[in-house]
């Protein structure tokens, strides 16, 4: 356990119950918002001091790192216009004066191959003493991403948890009759386009390596399972029956993909190897059965089903057999997701005329908890660290993605373009 | 949605002809070739200036021949909510797209199923590939070939008309035969 988090946080938490109350920080420059609402809130009092740059780097590093952190709605950031690269010795008194429980300081510089080293170094300003720091040199493109790991480095140390601002999410984008798959750094910033095209993008999924997303495309008039490299763009067809072609679903080990087809009738849940082959009929009921998940131990599925009437979420054995309710709360319940140690499952609830965010933990008997207020919640996807969910909503007509986290207090919404955006789907460790 | 794709691709291909004119300078010496004109579609010899020739009318009909017919056929069936019950003022459509097919088995069709915005994009696509299945179930009981119909779902993705009313989203809980 880190003295860091344990002892300090509980000073800052002091603090904050003060307040008690929603609050909104909305920094100018950034176009994300945070919220934190209820009492409880802690935040550790943290300065983020600008990086020495020789005013040569194309991304605005330290305000890359101040920005994740901020966003993760466990750090009160302290105004820092002081640049102090990672060699300064800081005067710990004078940031114990103003208050704040670690510093980070650090540089961005161009080396003679054209990368750029970027270093950090991370103060325990109570105790006055170094608590981390690195280097990494990355070329131009990936300084984004080195400054992502900074904040995740910094993540880790201070609060015990791996950081995921290193991580990418896919989303999908419609702009008037376009449709486009984008993979973006896990703040929505960066994106690039995986995919374009004039019909429908749905149901986007990684493969547990990174290396490829799986989604559904209606671009010949109907709904086919696409499987697509994403460092290559090369892409495949690996459900393209007679009917619908839906709903894939990786295997934790990526052997092999769930998907829902109509070919036989009705729509029911397949398995396949992870090129389409070994095609296996896993579900035989006359309903509904979609949107499968793996469980992480690769062992049992859960899945959508109308069977009881309305739609409920069920689990069975992935090698066949009996199917047992897991929802009983209202009378539609979809879109399942698990926490990456499966002992949590949000997913979408009807209630009244609402579609909401809930979860609850398996293997209990707790309700569902709501986790959020709004009324057009869809596809909730878990972060690696299994620490924030993200998912679709709308805002103002538009649609936006959210993220959250499990006790629905912190919530960000993730800087996009002026278009809906849908079908959030986080990807794994390890970029 | 049709005729919104329609004006889409019109729109497309104006943004074509524009790009070349644009491009193509026309006084900038193409090779122009001259050329004796000729009747076009002239058999026999001497039409075009024969009298009796010149009478000759070639019949197009409707009737029998295949696409244009099945332009006329009413195609598309609305359903109630969370319904997938082909409703009797419906019958009438089934009927005549059913014979159709039964017509003429190298026809073939394609039935799309349509939900209104409300639930998951999955869900959805499930619920309209029940509503086309369903489709399909009336049309093969009258008389077409299962062979001749590929039910298939475009869940809540593509709407007929925008907008979140009851009456936009009866619009929207369909099922399209299109022929191709």
């Amino acid at each position: 356990m880190n003295p860091l988090r344990l002892t300090r946080w509980r000073r800052a938490a002091l603090a904050v119950c003060a307040a008690a109350m929603t609050m909104v920080i909305a920094p100018a420059a950034a176009q994300f918002r945070v919220e934190i609402a209820g009492v409880g809130g802690t935040q550790l009092p943290l300065a983020v001091a600008k990086f020495k740059d020789p005013g040569s780097a194309p991304q605005p590093v330290s305000a890359i790192v101040s920005a994740d952190l901020e966003r993760s709605g466990l750090f009160r950031m302290l105004d820092t216009p002081e640049v102090i690269d990672e060699t300064a010795q800081p005067a710990m008194s004078d940031w114990r004066a103003r208050a704040a429980d670690a510093l980070l300081t650090g540089s961005v510089s161009r080396l003679a191959d054209g990368r750029f080293d970027v270093r950090f170094r991370l103060w325990d300003v109570v105790k006055g003493q170094p608590l981390v720091a690195q280097s990494a040199a990355v070329p131009a493109s990936d300084l984004r991403l080195a400054a992502h790991r900074v904040a995740d480095a910094v993540y880790e140390k201070l609060t015990g948890d791996k950081g995921v601002f290193s991580t990418r999410i896919a989303y999908v984008t419609k702009a008037g009759n376009r449709f486009t798959l984008r993979v973006a750094d896990a703040d929505g910033e960066g994106a690039q386009v995986a995919l374009a095209s004039p019909e429908p993008i749905i149901s986007p999924s990684w493969s547990s390596d990174g290396r490829e997303l799986a989604y559904v495309s209606f671009e010949s008039q109907k709904a086919v399972v696409w499987v697509q490299d994403v460092a290559s763009g090369k892409r495949r067809a690996v459900a393209n029956f007679r009917g619908s072609n839906s709903a894939p679903a990786w295997s934790p080990d990526g052997k092999r993909m769930a998907v829902t087809l109509s070919r036989d009738g009705g729509s029911q849940i397949f398995l396949m190897d992870r090129n389409g082959e070994n095609l296996r009929r896993l579900t035989q009921s006359a309903s509904i059965d979609t949107e499968p998940v793996f469980s992480p131990d690769g062992l049992s599925l859960y899945f959508v089903s109308d069977r009881g009437g309305g739609p409920q979420i069920y689990r069975m054995p992935v090698g066949g057999g009996a199917a047992e309710r897991v929802t009983f709360s209202g009378g539609y319940n979809i879109s399942p997701a698990l926490s990456p140690d499966g002992r949590n499952l949000a997913y979408i609830s009807r209630q009244g005329g609402a579609y909401r965010l809930v979860v609850q933990e398996l293997g209990g008997n707790a309700p569902p908890r709501n986790l959020t207020d709004t009324g057009s919640d869809e596809r909730p996807s878990f972060s690696p660290n299994g620490r924030l969910l993200v998912y679709a909503t709308q805002s103002q007509g538009r649609d936006v993605l959210m993220t959250t986290t499990l006790d629905g207090r912190i919530k960000t919404s993730l800087a996009v373009s002026q278009t809906d955006v849908r079908e959030p789907v986080w990807g794994p460790f390890g970029r | 949605m049709v005729t919104m794709r329609w004006r889409w691709l019109t729109w497309a291909v104006v943004g074509l002809l524009a790009g070349c004119a644009s491009g193509v300078k026309l006084d900038d010496g193409a090779p122009v070739e001259t050329r004796t004109p000729t009747e076009v579609g002239a058999g026999a010899s001497g039409a075009g200036t024969s009298g009796a020739a010149s009478s000759k009318v070639a019949s197009v009909d409707l009737t029998k021949s295949g696409s244009a017919a099945v332009n006329t056929l009413p195609r598309v069936i609305y359903f109630d909510f969370d319904s997938f019950v082909v409703k009797d003022e419906y019958r009438a459509t089934v009927e005549a797209n059913a014979k159709a097919l039964a017509a003429d088995r190298k026809k073939r069709v394609s039935i799309e199923g349509h939900t209104d915005e409300r639930g998951g994009r999955e869900y959805n696509l499930a619920l309209g590939q029940k509503r086309a299945e369903a489709v399909q179930k009336a049309l093969v009981l009258l008389g077409a070939s299962t062979d001749q119909i590929e039910a298939v779902s475009f869940g809540k993705e593509r709407p007929a008309v925008q907008g979140s009313d009851e009456p936009a989203m009866a619009k929207n809980r369909r099922a399209e035969l299109n022929y191709h």
